[in-house]
C-alpha cells in the first residue's frame, strides 16, 4: 500500500464521525425487527407466503419464457424478400448510397449524410446532459491557493490511488486504447465504427488514465476551459458544415465538396470532419461525466 | 488437407467447449460464494482461463488471416486488464474491511501493514 507523500502541515476535519453507541442500538434494533418479520416457526401465513412466493416465481419466469418462445416463431423469416423492412426506403439507400455520400459504410453515410440533422441533435442532446449534471453536482467552493492540493487529498481518502500495478499497466494500456479510438473514428465511412464508438473508446481510456494517476496529471490537459472551447468548436462546425449542405440544396447540388474515390480514407466529403466533431463531443463528455460525479468538477 | 481441415474444426470446437465448462462453473461459483473475495476468485477466473480458450478456439476455427490476429490482441488485452481490475478489488476490500481477519486467513505482516496504513490514515485526518 503505498501512499502518496503526505505533507504534515495539511490537517483536514473528518467530516462523518460515527457515534458507536447510536451505532450499535441501531443495529440491535434492526436485529430485533428482522427476527420478528422473518419468524417462520411461529408465522404460518409468512411461512406459506415464502413457499408461494418461490413457486410463483418460477411460474412467471416459465409462462415468460414460453411466451416469448411462441413470439418468436411467428416472427418473418430471416432474409426474405417480403419482409416489411424490405421496402423502398431501404432499397434507396442500399442501392444509391455510395454514389450520393461516397462513404463504403452504408450506416454512417445514413446517419452523416442522408439523416445528419438527427445525429446533430444527438451531439446537441449530450453536450445538455452534461450541462444538467453541471448544474446539479457542480462543487462550488471558493478555490483558494492550496484548493487543489486539498481536494486531491480528499479524493484520495476516500478511494486509494497510486496504485503500482495499475498504473504499469495502465501506462501501456491507455495509448492503444486512445489510438485505437481514433483509427474507429477516422475509418468511420469505410468499415463499422465512427464518432460515437471511437469517442467513448477514447473516453474510457481517459477515464483509465484519470484513475491510475489523480486529477494532478489530467488537469494539466484537460479542464473545465477545454471541455467547453472543444464542445463549442465541434458543434459549431458540424452546425456550419450541416447549414451548407442543406443551403445547397441537402442532396448533392453542386455543393463543392469533393466526394473523392470511395474506399479512401480522405473521401466522401464532409463525412470524416462530422465524424470527428461527433467522436471529439461524445469523448469529452464520456469524461465530464466521470469527473463531475468523482469530484464534481474538473 | 481433409484431415487437417478436420483436425482444426476438433481442436477449435473442443477449446470453444472447454470456455464453455470453465464459464458455467464460474456462473455457479459467483453464485454459490458469499465472500467477496471467493467470489472474485471464480470471477476472475471465467475472464482470464474461459475467455482464452473460447477465443483461442475461435482463432483455430477461423483459420490463418487478420481475424485472427485480432482476436490474439484481444486475449492481450483482457489478460491485461482484467487481472488488474481484480487486483484493485480485491485491494479495496483489504483496505475498507476492519474485520478482515475474521473472513479468511491474513498473514501477520499484512495484517501490520494495514495497521500501520490505517493509523497513518488516523493521523492524516
Amino acid at each position: 500500500m503505498n501512499k502518496p507523500k503526505e505533507k504534515e502541515s495539511l490537517v483536514l476535519p473528518r467530516e462523518y464521525q460515527p457515534d458507536e453507541q447510536k451505532n450499535r442500538r441501531y443495529q440491535k434494533e434492526h436485529e430485533q425487527i428482522f427476527h420478528k418479520v422473518n419468524d417462520t416457526e411461529h408465522n404460518g401465513h409468512y411461512l406459506f407466503f415464502k413457499r408461494f412466493y418461490k413457486a410463483a416465481a418460477l411460474v412467471c419466469c416459465l409462462t415468460l419464457i414460453l411466451i416469448l418462445l411462441m413470439e418468436v416463431s411467428y416472427l418473418p423469416p430471416v432474409g426474405s424478400p417480403e419482409n416489411p423492412v424490405n421496402n423502398e426506403v431501404s432499397a434507396k439507400y442500399i442501392e444509391d448510397g455510395l454514389q450520393d455520400t461516397g462513404a463504403v459504410n452504408i450506416v454512417t453515410g445514413m446517419i452523416l449524410d442522408y439523416r445528419a440533422f438527427d445525429t446533430f441533435g444527438e451531439s446537441n442532446v449530450l453536450f445538455i446532459a452534461t450541462c444538467t449534471v453541471l448544474i446539479l453536482l457542480r462543487n462550488d467552493k471558493k478555490k483558494g491557493k492550496d484548493s487543489a492540493r486539498v481536494q486531491e487529498k480528499l479524493d484520495s481518502f476516500y478511494e486509494p490511488k497510486h496504485d503500482a500495478i495499475l498504473q504499469a499497466v495502465s501506462a501501456v494500456l491507455v495509448p492503444i486504447i486512445v489510438i485505437f479510438g481514433i483509427y474507429v473514428i477516422l475509418n468511420g465511412h469505410l468499415s463499422p465504427g465512427g464518432g460515437f464508438s471511437g469517442g467513448a473508446i477514447i473516453g474510457a481510456g481517459l477515464i483509465l488514465y484519470l484513475n491510475a494517476f489523480g486529477f494532478e496529471k489530467t488537469e494539466k490537459f484537460f479542464t473545465e476551459k477545454t471541455y467547453k472551447w472543444v464542445s463549442f468548436c465541434s458543434l459549431t462546425f458540424y452546425c456550419l458544415a450541416k447549414s451548407y449542405s442543406f443551403y445547397t440544396g441537402a442532396h448533392h447540388l453542386e455543393s463543392g465538396i469533393p466526394l473523392g474515390t470511395p474506399g479512401a480514407i480522405l473521401s466522401s466529403g464532409l463525412i470524416l470532419p462530422l465524424n470527428i466533431c461527433v467522436g471529439l463531443v461524445v469523448a469529452c463528455t464520456m469524461y465530464a461525466f466521470f469527473a463531475l460525479f468523482r469530484k464534481g468538477g474538473f | 488437407m481433409v484431415i487437417l481441415k478436420w483436425l482444426q474444426f476438433i481442436i477449435g470446437v473442443l477449446l470453444l467447449l472447454g470456455g464453455l465448462m470453465i464459464f458455467a462453473v464460474q456462473v455457479l461459483g459467483v453464485f454459490k460464494f458469499r465472500y467477496i473475495l471467493n467470489r472474485m476468485h471464480a470471477a476472475a477466473m471465467g475472464d482470464t482461463l474461459g475467455i482464452g480458450a473460447c477465443l483461442l478456439g475461435l482463432m483455430c476455427l477461423s483459420g490463418w488471416n487478420f481475424t485472427t490476429l485480432k482476436m490474439l490482441l484481444v486475449i492481450c488485452f483482457l489478460w491485461c486488464a482484467s487481472p488488474v481490475s481484480s487486483h484493485l478489488l480485491s485491494r479495496l476490500e483489504a483496505v475498507t474491511n476492519t474485520d478482515l481477519d475474521q473472513k479468511c486467513e491474513v498473514s501477520a505482516e499484512v495484517l501490520e501493514r494495514l495497521k500501520q496504513d490505517e493509523e497513518k490514515e488516523e493521523k492524516l485526518c
